[in-house]
C-alpha cells in the first residue's frame, strides 16, 4: 500500500519525461513526412493529437497521401496497432480495480508502447492520477514534435536526428535488462522473443508479415512458454 | 486537396487505434484468477518490448555500425542499472559520435 501512495500525478509527469523527449524526435520526423507529402501542418497535428501512435499513423498518413481506400486505412491501422490489445489486456490486470469506467475509457487513449512499458515497471497497481501524469508529458512531446517537424524542418541537424532514432530502443533496453539479470524466466522470455522476432524479419516469406503481427506472435509464444514453465503467483514477476 | 476525405481517413485511423486500446481495459475490470493467464500477462511486457527492439534497433540509425555501437552502449548502461533517460541519451550520444567518426573516416 505504501508503494501505491508514491504513485502520484507528479511522479507520473516525471516518469513521462524521458518518453516525451524520445517522442519529440519521432513526431518531428512524422511532421516532416506529412508536410513534405503535401499535408498542411494542422492536419499533421490533428493526426498526432487524435492517434498518438508512431507506426500506425505513419502508415495511415502515407495511405492518405497515396490515395488509399477507407477500408485499407482501417485494416492497416488495425493490424499495426493490434499489439495494443495485448498491452491493454496486460495493463487491465495492473491498474487499480477502483478505476472508474469513464477513467478507463479516457486513459486507454494513452496506451502506447512506451507508456505501457513504464507503467508496467512500477510496483503495485496503477491509479488514475499516476497514469494521467504519465500520459501528459508524452502527449505534449508528441504534439510539439509534430508541430516543430511540420514547420521548421531544418531545426535539428541531420546527425542529431538520425542518432535520436535509437533513443526509444535504448529506453526499452533499459527496461528489460535489469529484471533479466535477476530472473532467469524473464531472461528466457526476452531471448525467445528476440530470436523469434529476428527469424520473422530475416526469413524470406515470413518477413512479409506486418510488424504488428510479428510482435504479437513472438510475445504470445515467449510468454506462454514461460507461463507454463515458470508460473508465478503474483501479478508481477518476482525478480 | 480533398479535406473531407482526409478528415474521414483521420477519423477512421483514430477510431480503430482507440478501440483496440480501449476494449481490453474496459472489459477486464476484475483481476483474472487463472494462474496461467496471470503468469502469461506478467511476462508479456518483456516479450513485447524485446520483440519490438530486436532487430529493429539495428536499422534505427543512419547505418548498421553506428546502430551496433549504440546497442552495445545501451546494453552496458542498462546492465549497470542506469535510468531510462540515461540509457536513451547515452545510446543516442554513442550513435552520434560513431556516425561523425564514420563520416570523417569515409
Amino acid at each position: 500500500m505504501q508503494e501505491n501512495q508514491a504513485l502520484t500525478f507528479k511522479k507520473g509527469l516525471k516518469d513521462g519525461l524521458p518518453i516525451c523527449l524520445g517522442y519529440i524526435s519521432v513526431s518531428f520526423a512524422f511532421g516532416m513526412m506529412a508536410t513534405q507529402g503535401g499535408l498542411p501542418v494542422w492536419v499533421a497535428l490533428l493526426i498526432s493529437m487524435s492517434n498518438l501512435t508512431s507506426a500506425g499513423q505513419f502508415a495511415g498518413t502515407s495511405l492518405i497521401l497515396s490515395g488509399g481506400l477507407y477500408i485499407e486505412i482501417a485494416v492497416t491501422t488495425f493490424v499495426i496497432n493490434i499489439r495494443y490489445m495485448l498491452m491493454s489486456l496486460s495493463l487491465s490486470q495492473k491498474i487499480d480495480e477502483a478505476m472508474t469506467t469513464l477513467q478507463r475509457w479516457v486513459l486507454s487513449f494513452g496506451v502506447t508502447d512506451e507508456i505501457f512499458a513504464v507503467a508496467m515497471q512500477q510496483h503495485g497497481s496503477i491509479n488514475a492520477h499516476y497514469f494521467s501524469g504519465l500520459i501528459a508529458m508524452p502527449y505534449l512531446g508528441w504534439t510539439v514534435g509534430t508541430l516543430l517537424g511540420g514547420t521548421a524542418t531544418n531545426l535539428l541537424p541531420v546527425g542529431v536526428r538520425t542518432a535520436l532514432g535509437i533513443a526509444i530502443y535504448g529506453m526499452f533496453i533499459a527496461i528489460i535488462i535489469p529484471p533479466a539479470k535477476e530472473s532467469l524466466p524473464v531472461a528466457k522470455v526476452i531471448l525467445i522473443a528476440v530470436v523469434l522476432s529476428c527469424i520473422f524479419k530475416l526469413t524470406p516469406g515470413l518477413n512479409l508479415l506486418s510488424s504488428g503481427w510479428v510482435i504479437i506472435i513472438c510475445a504470445v509464444i515467449a510468454s506462454a512458454y514461460a507461463a507454463l514453465r515458470y508460473p508465478v503467483d503474483d501479478a508481477e514477476v518476482q525478480t | 486537396m480533398n479535406y473531407q476525405r482526409i478528415l474521414i481517413c483521420i477519423l477512421i485511423m483514430a477510431l480503430v487505434t482507440y478501440i483496440v486500446r480501449m476494449l481490453p481495459l474496459a472489459i477486464f475490470k476484475k483481476k483474472i484468477n487463472n494462474r496461467f493467464i496471470k503468469s502469461f500477462l506478467a511476462y508479456v511486457p518483456y516479450a513485447v518490448l524485446a520483440a519490438m527492439t530486436f532487430p529493429e534497433i539495428l536499422y534505427s540509425t543512419a547505418n548498421l555500425y553506428s546502430a551496433c555501437f549504440g546497442l552495445l552502449t545501451a546494453l552496458l548502461l542498462a546492465y549497470k542499472n542506469k535510468g531510462l533517460l540515461t540509457v536513451a541519451l547515452g545510446s543516442t550520444a554513442a550513435v552520434f559520435v560513431a556516425e561523425q567518426l564514420i563520416h570523417l573516416l569515409a
